[in-house]
């Protein structure tokens, strides 16, 4: 925890469980106990939203909580900044437990923990985009021109300039979104919450927002937490991904992870769709064994993706690769056949995908 | 079997007892407390002489550009301007000036009342479903009960004159301002609400900043139904004392004077008419954020 306080706000979310109905708290042991989610709505009447949800999420990551819809992603974003309350369980931010706090602790933490981004935007319609980028700081009470001149430096961040003075209604969707990341990000919070924030925008400008995105967060190293249904898009932004399903989580870790070793059948079919070429990275199956000493081949940096080793392959009409470390020092070898069957979706995805259908 | 034929009903001596008693009783209650209810509504006396001794007494032409200056600034659309302006003319022409002066005295006085109570009571019933189902039925007896029937107890405690007048209109008039000002918080979208409460907007910040800004132009509905029922009702109010346009018509009605009758009654919608416009043009600019939607 030392470590996380020094450099920012990390999340800590502990055995979290959601039941939705008149009286959760009579059947959280049940469910504890292994009680399934069909079988408390079907005799209980009652919804289980969340079970049992461990999240470490360290700060100044990204960290995507990818699921479909009904999975319970939203709800759980929703019980970081307590929108909604959890049956039990522990939400832990720079040591304080969330839902511990009282009503006023709330409202401060709210205040200055955290900021969210909304699927539906849901800005002020009656305010400019000016006066809605202000929202947050207006009500923490914070001199006016401090407001103007913090909203001021996000909206031209998020490259708004000039549309200060329009109301949300004569701009798109995707500038309406942007006005919501400006909003939040005036906030300052070192927490920021976005929940299916792209998800109603088009491809296009959707994968224009992605890059808004990872561009700022090179400089403002928040911890994100970032909802979407949408597998590609996780895989772009998230430094750590979980996946929920039906309120539970079925894995956890970095993209590569999850690509190259999918815990079930409901993930691998998922991860069949990938582009695995733009995912995997040449460390992941680059061999020590140094051939030529490390010399007379071209080089790429650890952590480059395949697609951009396979370019630089075909642009030099060589087969083999080396990889080096930042120092430049070459520490590994790839060939084209490498890069090949780690590209091709392996066959025993294929095969367990057909199964399951 | 007469049962059948007429309906078993309470018998009549026990009958006018409990009217008799009940009559007592508000009769004797009356002559305990119509003084203080009386000074207990002084303000209100204060308020509608002052309203209406100044607009009596102000030269007409600074009346008229009064009007026309408010038309103008609520509307921006020199339309009704104009058409306020020359109403008020021929109002005037026609002699009729003096008493329309008491009547929109009167409706001012009434709609400011009505505003003061009727949103602070809507934004209440917006909070809880409880003291919505509450206040519910008692709007409605308000705006069904014959407005004649709660006028007797209202002059039996305060009298004939301005002031249970003033309560008579107001009885009838704040429920749609009550009944628009719950409709509309309640109608404001739960996403914005939401994005306000993950902000760490209290109480008061979500009423203020998102609650009241968004519900405005349903409010602003309300305010106009409650001016053209306020000025409804002032026919009804000069049968106990209410000065204005309203006693023209009730004489008019007692004599068979048509053309006066008729001119009143012209007066009174043409003033209206001005109100209306005034106001829905009013709410209509409040909404102007949502006009130019982006395609």
């Amino acid at each position: 925890m030392a470590e996380a306080s020094a450099r920012g706000t990390g999340i800590i979310i502990k055995n979290l469980y959601k039941i939705f109905g008149k009286n959760p708290q009579a059947y959280i042991e049940a469910v504890r106990n292994g009680m399934s989610k069909t079988e408390l709505n079907a005799e209980h009447g009652h919804v289980l939203g969340l079970k049992d949800i461990n999240i470490d999420m360290p700060a100044g990551c990204i960290q995507v909580v990818m699921g479909l819809s009904g999975s319970g992603k939203s709800t759980l974003i929703r019980h970081i900044n307590r929108l909604i309350d959890p049956t039990a369980g522990e939400v832990l931010v720079d040591d304080t437990d969330v839902v511990k706090m009282n009503e006023n602790e709330l409202r401060q933490f709210r205040r200055h923990k955290t900021a969210m981004v909304f699927q539906k935007f849901a800005l002020l319609p009656h305010r400019t985009v000016l006066e809605n980028a202000v929202y947050g700081l207006e009500i923490q009470g914070v001199p006016r021109e401090k407001q103007l001149e913090a909203a001021g430096r996000w909206i031209a961040r998020v490259g708004l300039e000039g549309f200060e003075d329009n109301y949300p209604n004569q701009l798109s969707g995707g500038m309406q979104q942007r006005v919501g990341l400006a909003r939040a990000l005036t906030n300052d919070a070192p927490i920021l919450l976005m929940d299916e924030a792209f998800s109603a925008l088009d491809p296009l400008i959707r994968m224009d927002m992605q890059s808004v995105l990872l561009d700022l967060q090179k400089e403002i190293k928040k911890t994100v937490v970032f909802i979407t249904h949408d597998l590609d898009e996780a895989l772009r932004l998230g430094d750590r991904i979980a996946i929920l399903r039906d309120g539970e989580i079925v894995q956890q870790g970095t993209g590569q992870d999850i690509v190259l070793k999918p815990a079930d059948d409901y993930i691998s079919s998922f991860v069949k769709e990938v582009n695995r070429g733009r995912v995997i990275m040449v460390d992941t199956i680059m061999t020590s064994d140094m051939r030529n000493g490390g010399t007379g081949l071209p080089s790429v940096a650890t952590g480059t993706i395949l697609e951009h080793a396979a370019r630089i392959m075909s642009e030099e009409h060589v087969s083999e690769i080396h990889v080096h470390d930042d120092k430049g020092k070459p520490i590994g070898h790839i060939d084209m056949q490498a890069v090949i069957s780690a590209m091709v979706t392996p066959i025993s995805h294929e095969t367990r995908q057909e199964a399951a259908e | 079997m007469d049962w059948l034929y007429r309906f078993p009903h309470m018998d009549d001596s026990t009958l006018t007892a409990l009217k008799k008693s009940i009559d007592g009783g508000f009769r004797a209650f009356t002559r305990a407390y119509g003084d203080a209810i009386e000074s207990f509504f002084d303000p209100l006396q204060y308020f509608l002489i002052h309203s209406e001794r100044f607009m009596t007494t102000t030269p007409w032409p600074i009346i008229i550009a009064l009007i026309a200056a408010i038309a103008w600034f609520a509307s921006r659309n020199w339309k009704i301007v104009a058409s306020a302006i020359i109403t008020l003319l021929l109002i005037g022409f026609f002699d009729m000036w003096n008493d329309t002066m008491k009547t929109v005295s009167m409706i001012f006085v009434c709609t400011v009342l009505s505003i003061a109570v009727g949103i602070p009571i809507g934004i209440l019933m917006s909070r809880s479903d409880r003291l919505q189902s509450l206040i519910n039925p008692v709007l409605d007896v308000m705006q069904t009960m014959p407005s004649f029937v709660y006028l007797i107890p209202v002059v039996m405690l305060l009298g004939i004159g301005r002031v249970p007048g003033l309560i008579a209109v107001v009885v009838y008039a704040i429920p749609p301002i009550i009944r628009l000002t719950n409709l509309g918080i309640r109608l404001v979208d739960k996403d914005v609400l939401e994005a306000a409460d993950a902000f760490g907007s209290s109480n008061w910040q979500r009423l203020k900043n998102v609650q009241m800004p968004l519900a405005l132009p349903t409010i602003m509905a309300g305010i106009n139904q409650t001016i053209m029922m306020a000025l409804a009702m002032v026919v009804i109010a000069s049968m106990i004392g209410v000065q204005g346009l309203g006693q023209p018509v009730l004489k008019a009605i007692a004599n068979q004077y048509f053309t006066l009758g008729m001119f009143n009654g012209l007066a009174i919608v043409g003033i209206a008419i001005i109100f209306d416009r005034t106001s829905q043009a009013y709410g209509k600019r409040l909404q102007k954020h949502l006009e130019t939607v982006h395609g």
